[in-house]
């Protein structure tokens, strides 16, 4: 019987022939990644065993991203402790490079690895052929001090794309309409495959966008056929694949859907739930007071220079603040050589340093009671971003500046 | 596990870890002190209401979102004895059975109870409600052997000795 991407990863990494959907195994992760928002638990339970040690140091990356530079004197503590373990253990450590899946993205992962991330997002990874996945501090010191874990081989739900977006629409279109389709738990415990002529159209930074967001459709993990487009990104950053698997004509999925790229729209998710989608269009004239361009599911060069094109010779709406945050370091440095950051701030928007910014309502740009955030950010539940009576609204990029460019929702057609 | 009764709190669909427990709390020091401002942003006056022993009963994907363990470590901490829920989002489920939260899956008592109502759970077996039995599956006995250390880091503690 043929096997999926996930269950070959899966197979690899338990070191057998063959597993299939439902199989439980034991098995040797590739990397593990951890951030400032919990790795400060993972080392207060690390320290509560009984002669701890790490299986192999070099597996793990820690990247603090959640709240960079430090916002309290609460926050300065766990992050000196989390600093210290780091340097303690010669643990490869972040600080002020970026969101942790966009570090991980430019410098870690490769195809075919199976990654734990203390974040739910880590199912980015999928963009390069890589299972990752998120995971809770128990787990992650689980699999830190034995190098090993359980999974639940999961089900695949298969996306095969064909045809391409139209001008003025996005990756980040694509996946909240995928997850309006399918629903909040669409996909739960299983994994989400995209593949198909489609696939050929999108970039890195759409792969990524893709792929990062499926968690919202509850998926254990998002994969993406590795191809020409997928070994070249490696390659710019000076890595080689680990294993390019690709699914049997014979695998089994749980369900195959055929998605049509022209004929997405562009796509705003609704407060308070990522698949409370609508067409942009029926959002038009909504009151916002700030607009959010930044995180790992949108905040790339590519991301950047869709936003700056727009507001090009133009200003942000005297009554909107419009934040702007790199995913990176390297996606900052990108934007300053390229004269995106000055477009920003000549337009009058708040640049600012790289880090998980109001997406998870922390950082700079907390929103207060009755506050409406336009956001290409990953989520939109209920205080997210700040005050529990605060509203959120997900768009791409191209949306959010238009936004922020009218003071209300508005999509770039209308600029 | 034992079984047991108890008073059980009715919540919707979706209860994600950001109403399970605000971001803005996450700074506080420990479980305890994150604890009152469980569901704030949904029900802020709940998290006081609970007491020890009680028991949540919630509709689909519960605990969707983050990976934030503190989730379920709040619910255990506020003496919640089970979550019951049509279904669970995956990290949640993962992140409750290392902390020793017992969960169980059934897609039809949500619709039947109200707030208040009294439960008994057989473990393995049935949830009982004004005299009906729901059956529910029984947990692999690795995950019970998680629950019953009262989470993953203790059992592992405890098969190490």
């Amino acid at each position: 019987m043929g096997m999926t991407m996930a269950e070959k990863i899966i197979a690899a990494a338990a070191g057998v022939k063959e597993v299939k959907a439902g199989d439980i195994h034991t098995v040797e992760l590739d990397r593990l990644m951890s951030n400032d928002g919990t790795t400060h638990l993972t080392i207060d339970m690390y320290n509560q065993l009984k002669e701890p040690r790490i299986a192999d140091v070099n597996k793990l990356v820690w990247i603090m991203d959640h709240n960079v530079p430090c916002d309290s004197v609460k926050t300065a503590a766990s992050h000196k402790k989390m600093r210290d373990f780091a340097k303690e253990h010669s643990i490869r450590f972040y600080e002020g490079a970026g969101v942790c899946h966009q570090v991980m993205m430019e410098n870690h992962v490769t195809s075919g690895e199976l990654i734990f991330g203390a974040d739910s997002h880590t199912c980015a990874y999928g963009a390069v052929g890589a299972f990752g996945t998120g995971v809770g501090c128990t787990d992650y010191l689980y699999a830190m001090v034995t190098g090993k874990s359980w999974l639940l081989v999961p089900e695949t739900l298969r996306f095969h794309l064909k045809g391409k977006l139209s001008d003025g629409v996005y990756a980040r279109d694509l996946i909240l309409s995928i997850i309006g389709m399918i629903g909040a738990n669409g996909a739960n415990y299983m994994a989400m495959e995209f593949g198909g002529e489609g696939l050929k159209t999108l970039n890195m930074s759409d792969r990524i966008a893709v792929c990062n967001l499926c968690v919202e459709a509850g998926a254990k993990t998002a994969l993406m056929e590795v191809d020409d487009i997928t070994l070249s990104y490696l390659k710019a950053h000076g890595r080689e694949p680990k294993h390019c698997f690709a699914s049997d004509d014979d695998a089994v999925y749980a369900h195959v859907y055929e998605i049509d790229l022209s004929t997405i729209k562009p796509i705003v998710a609704k407060p308070h739930f990522v698949d409370s989608v609508v067409d942009a269009k029926e959002c038009v004239g909504t009151h916002i007071d700030e607009a959010f361009l930044g995180s790992c599911n949108n905040g790339r060069i590519e991301d950047l220079r869709v936003g700056a094109e727009l507001i090009q010779g133009r200003k942000v709406h005297p009554l909107v603040r419009f934040l702007v945050v790199p995913a990176s370091a390297e996606v900052y440095r990108q934007a300053l050589s390229e004269g995106i950051i000055d477009t920003f701030m000549e337009a009058g928007a708040i640049v600012m340093n790289p880090n998980c910014s109001v997406c998870w309502g922390s950082c700079q740009g907390v929103i207060g009671e009755n506050d409406v955030l336009i956001s290409t950010g990953t989520r939109n539940f209920k205080g997210r971003a700040g005050h529990k009576d605060s509203f959120v609204y997900l768009a791409s990029a191209a949306t959010v500046t238009a936004s922020a460019i009218k003071g209300e929702i508005a999509t770039a057609d209308m600029i | 596990m034992e079984n047991f009764s108890g008073k059980i709190w009715v919540l919707g669909d979706d209860i994600d870890t950001d109403i399970i427990i605000p971001t803005e709390y996450l700074a506080l020091k420990t479980v305890n002190d994150m604890a009152p401002y469980a569901f704030s942003p949904l029900r802020p006056e709940l998290a006081a209401q609970i007491k020890e022993g009680d028991i949540l009963v919630a509709g689909k994907n519960f605990g969707c979102g983050s990976s934030r363990e503190q989730a379920p470590e709040i619910i255990k901490a506020l003496g919640v004895k089970a979550v019951i829920a049509k279904s669970f989002a995956r990290i949640f489920f993962r992140n409750a059975i290392n902390n020793g939260l017992l969960l169980i899956e059934n897609d039809k008592l949500r619709d039947a109870v109200s707030e208040g109502d009294e439960i008994t759970v057989t473990i393995n077996e049935t949830i009982e409600h004004k005299g009906i039995k729901y059956p529910i599956t029984s947990l692999p006995q690795n995950l019970v052997e998680i629950l019953e250390a009262g989470g993953l880091v203790k059992a592992m503690q405890k098969r190490n000795r």
